[in-house]
């Protein structure tokens, strides 16, 4: 009865709209018409078609949407701490942030990517990268969690990261800010041939998805900014963008925007994981964190790892070659055939576009226009496959359809344009509102695109939505890339800010995902089975209250016997198995994050309390029409009272 | 007199798929169930449409008060019911046989029937019985009482057939794969008998 009119409730909102919109039709900005609002129209209770996974940026976080509708579904917490469910907060998820530096509460999260089998996402796991103090997350796609992080040596500003191959044997994480390698105290003068950039090959376990830093190929001092896998022809190839080929250390804008070309490296990693293989490079020391989550235990662990395999590419021949590319390239994108390696010459008037077979070819004619740091420099004509002229100012990213087409934005003229590999002619241009970054297609990046929906994420805002004050949430754009022409079908907000996203059919994914937590799998050490194994333990001046939760009680819910200066661990088991049933635990004068506990999960939280009396605790997650009487007290007394500890529930 | 006595071993024999389909089917229908709730009733003990269907149920009983769902152990009737089921079957196929082989008359497939009527009807008077008592023997301190007009309490009995709302949930009570079983096969013993009294005439 009340789901039957909230539906007739959003139906007349979105007719309300639909009308208002139509009314207002000459406006400028790709007015909402009806078959528009129909095509990402879901209606209330039906599922959307695919799921994307939109970077959160600086918010650290990856949040979860739905297309075509735009509605959001989840954010993860990755890189941030995320006091809602305790992430980073908890006893068991701090490992989860902790690295080399120790434990930072804030990333910057820029590439989803989802893992592949023959080339083709596959829905098991998402890599995302942390830009500033490099890692790579792996989000389980059973349970929607970050399930390990490792942190990425060497290497400073990850941000050709984190991609991966076409059977998911790495996911690969490229320095964009070289470093003095090893770390040194030197002048920054001294950048020329002292900095390197190292290119991280991650191996990928393909039962676990457990990730170990295979090698580090430790390129010259450039930006090494994004980055591909090849695929099909071109599988066991890696291409990476580069600007500041200059190695300019100041006022890069002027300083690393000289040179008429910079390079994409192209790095065949199978020829170099044989050398490895076969005891190749250099096994050097290192320092760096890999944490990982176990959904049995519910618990992580961070463990410091002590070295790393270090590749120089001078000492693999043929393993490494630069191919010439106009005007500090950005986004560096491979064609569903692996045929094609596009160039986004952010400086370029024009879009330059490699050929595999070509380079393929000049290599073996040895076709080289000189070598930077013994690495092979390919001739520029020799290796070119075509060129769009005059595409927009500005060029980003590129992704593919399954028609032969690719799309690419443009920062500078605010716009996505649509043209023909293999003519090089540009098709449609549809304007993004404001200054586009990077932009989507469903399997974009993968042998087989999905060429329904494409959309743009935006670096401005301005007037799309409401004003709410300076700060604003970035604007998207879906556009149905169907036909000959895009067409802007819908705008929705993003959070934080999204570098990038990948989608995938949701039939792919949502199979597979978990509804609860088993109890009987549960491992946690603190872990209660059932309320009759509910105690409070002390030791010394740290109080361990074994809870469990069910609806709509807390047991034990009455605790004396606590003093001031003890530190209390509440490990609190959710004993409920049905779905979409969590509690939350908050206690009052915490210095800490609440916790939210899904069915069958334990998490644990500290209290330290500092004040005598009797403090209440109660369920943060309205779980049950008695919720509000799901609560708690705990007497306080002072640090030399003699009151025993006891703890109770229901007796009066 | 063949033909009605392979009726009467099919139909008796039909009893046996008791042992593996449920005799009965109680749903609970609720907006926050859009995949359902609801058990299954074997003749050897309760199972939930989903493993966790029988504790979730017993923990949203807990605040009108009710008793938890019985294990199997907990109810003489799921140890006699398979006896009782199992046993009839046999009877009825040594009947059918005895017919067969022309040692025994056609009245006597009625009087199988008779007899599995009247236990039938036994059955549906004790499960009634229990779902009467699972239904208003509450707990006095329940966290929700909820009274008739008239002052009585309410009974959150659910229906022997059909549906009926209680609170927040409609309950339905159907027949369950080896409930249509049995129906069946109890038919086609009567036919058994139809078909052997029509030969007789002869």
């Amino acid at each position: 009865m009340n789901l039957k009119n909230l539906g007739i409730g959003l139906l007349s909102i979105f007719f309300a709209v639909s009308c208002g919109k139509s009314e207002k039709k000459s406006g400028s900005n790709g007015a909402l018409n009806k078959s528009h609002a129909e095509q990402v129209y879901v209606a209330p209770g039906e599922h959307d078609d695919y799921y994307a996974f939109i970077s959160g940026g600086y918010s650290g976080n990856l949040l979860v949407y739905g297309l075509p509708s735009g509605r959001m579904f989840k954010e993860i917490p990755v890189f941030s701490q995320f006091p809602t469910s305790g992430y980073g907060y908890s006893e068991e998820t701090k490992a989860m942030l902790n690295t080399s530096h120790g434990f930072i509460p804030w990333g910057d999260l820029h590439h989803p990517d989802i893992s592949q089998t023959d080339g083709v996402t596959d829905g098991r796991w998402v890599f995302v990268n942390e830009n500033n103090t490099p890692r790579i997350a792996r989000v389980d796609l059973e349970t929607f969690e970050t399930v390990e992080v490792i942190e990425v040596p060497n290497s400073a500003g990850n941000h050709s990261s984190s991609f991966v191959t076409e059977n998911t044997e790495y996911v690969v994480a490229g320095t964009r800010f070289s470093v003095p390698f090893p770390q040194q105290d030197i002048s920054i003068k001294d950048y020329k041939g002292k900095f390197k950039g190292a290119l991280s090959f991650i191996k990928v376990d393909q039962e676990t998805g457990a990730m170990d830093i295979n090698f580090q190929l430790m390129m010259p001092g450039f930006n090494y900014d994004l980055s591909h896998p090849g695929r099909g022809q071109s599988h066991g190839w890696f291409f990476f963008t580069t600007y500041n080929t200059e190695e300019a250390s100041t006022l890069l804008e002027v300083n690393a925007s000289q040179n008429d070309k910079d390079f994409i490296a192209a790095v065949n990693w199978k020829k170099i994981e044989e050398y490895v293989a076969n005891g190749g490079g250099e096994m050097m020391p290192a320092e760096y964190a890999h944490n990982t989550y176990d959904h049995h235990t519910h618990v992580g662990k961070s463990e410091m790892k002590k070295e790393v395999r270090i590749v120089n590419p001078s000492d693999v021949p043929g393993a490494v070659f630069f191919l010439p590319t106009p005007k500090s390239p950005h986004g560096c994108d491979i064609s569903p055939d692996g045929q094609y390696i596009v160039g986004n010459g952010k400086l370029s008037a024009n879009l330059t576009v490699h050929s595999f077979p070509k380079m393929i070819k000049a290599i073996e004619n040895e076709s080289f226009d000189g070598e930077a740091y013994g690495i092979p420099i390919l001739n520029f004509d020799e290796t070119l496959a075509g060129v769009v002229e005059n595409p927009g100012l500005g060029p980003l990213h590129t992704e593919f359809d399954d028609k032969g087409n690719a799309y690419t934005t443009f920062f500078i003229t605010s716009e996505v344009v649509k043209w023909e590999l293999g003519s090089w002619e540009i098709k449609d241009r549809k304007p993004t509102y404001y200054s586009v970054g990077h932009l989507t297609i469903p399997g974009g990046n993968s042998r087989k695109p999905d060429g329904k929906y494409m959309f743009a994420m935006n670096k401005i805002t301005k007037d799309r939505y409401l004003p709410v004050g300076p700060e604003l949430e970035h604007s998207a754009q879906l556009y149905d890339i169907s036909g000959d022409k895009m067409e802007l079908i819908s705008d929705f907000p993003t959070h934080g800010e999204p570098h990038y996203a990948a989608a995938i059919k949701a039939d792919k994914v949502a199979p597979n995902s978990r509804k609860i937590y088993r109890l009987d799998e549960n491992e946690h050490p603190y872990a209660v089975k059932n309320e009759g194994e509910t105690k409070v333990v002390r030791d010394g001046k740290t109080v361990h209250v074994y809870m469990s939760t069910i609806r709509s009680h807390f047991n034990p819910d009455n605790i004396e016997g606590i003093k001031v200066g003890d530190k209390v661990y509440f490990h609190i088991t959710n004993l409920e198995q049905d779905f979409d049933v969590p509690h939350g635990f908050a206690m009052i004068g915490q210095n800490n994050s609440e916790l939210l506990i899904m069915p069958g999960q334990t998490k644990t939280t500290t209290w330290e309390p500092d004040r005598v009396g009797v403090w209440p605790f109660y369920c943060t997650d309205f779980c049950s029409a008695l919720h509000q009487e799901m609560q708690g007290y705990i007497r306080v007394s002072p640090a030399d009272s003699d009151i025993e500890l006891s703890w109770s529930l229901g007796e009066e | 007199m063949k033909t009605a006595s392979t009726i009467m071993i099919i139909g008796s024999a039909l009893l046996l798929s008791l042992f593996i389909y449920p005799l009965w089917v109680v749903e609970l229908e609720a907006p926050q169930y859009p995949d359902g709730l609801g058990m299954f009733i074997h003749l050897n003990g309760l199972q939930g449409f989903t493993e966790f269907d029988l504790q979730n149920i017993d923990g949203l009983n807990h605040y009108i008060g009710m008793q938890t769902l019985p294990k199997a152990h907990e109810m003489w009737e799921f140890s006699v019911f398979p006896i009782v089921v199992g046993g009839m079957a046999i009877l009825g196929i040594i009947v059918g046989f005895l017919g067969f082989i022309g040692k025994i008359s056609h009245n006597w497939f009625l009087y199988w029937l008779i007899l599995m009527t009247v236990l039938g009807v036994l059955g549906m008077f004790d499960f009634n019985a229990w779902m009467t008592d699972y239904g208003s023997n509450l707990d006095p301190n329940a966290i929700i009482k909820v009274t008739e007009p008239d002052g009585t309490p309410f009974s959150y009995k659910p229906p022997l057939l059909g549906s009926r709302d209680i609170l927040n949930f409609t309950a339905i009570s159907y027949p369950g794969t080896g409930g249509i079983f049995l129906t069946i096969g109890m038919f086609l013993t009567f036919i058994a008998y139809l078909v052997g009294f029509k030969t007789n005439k002869k």
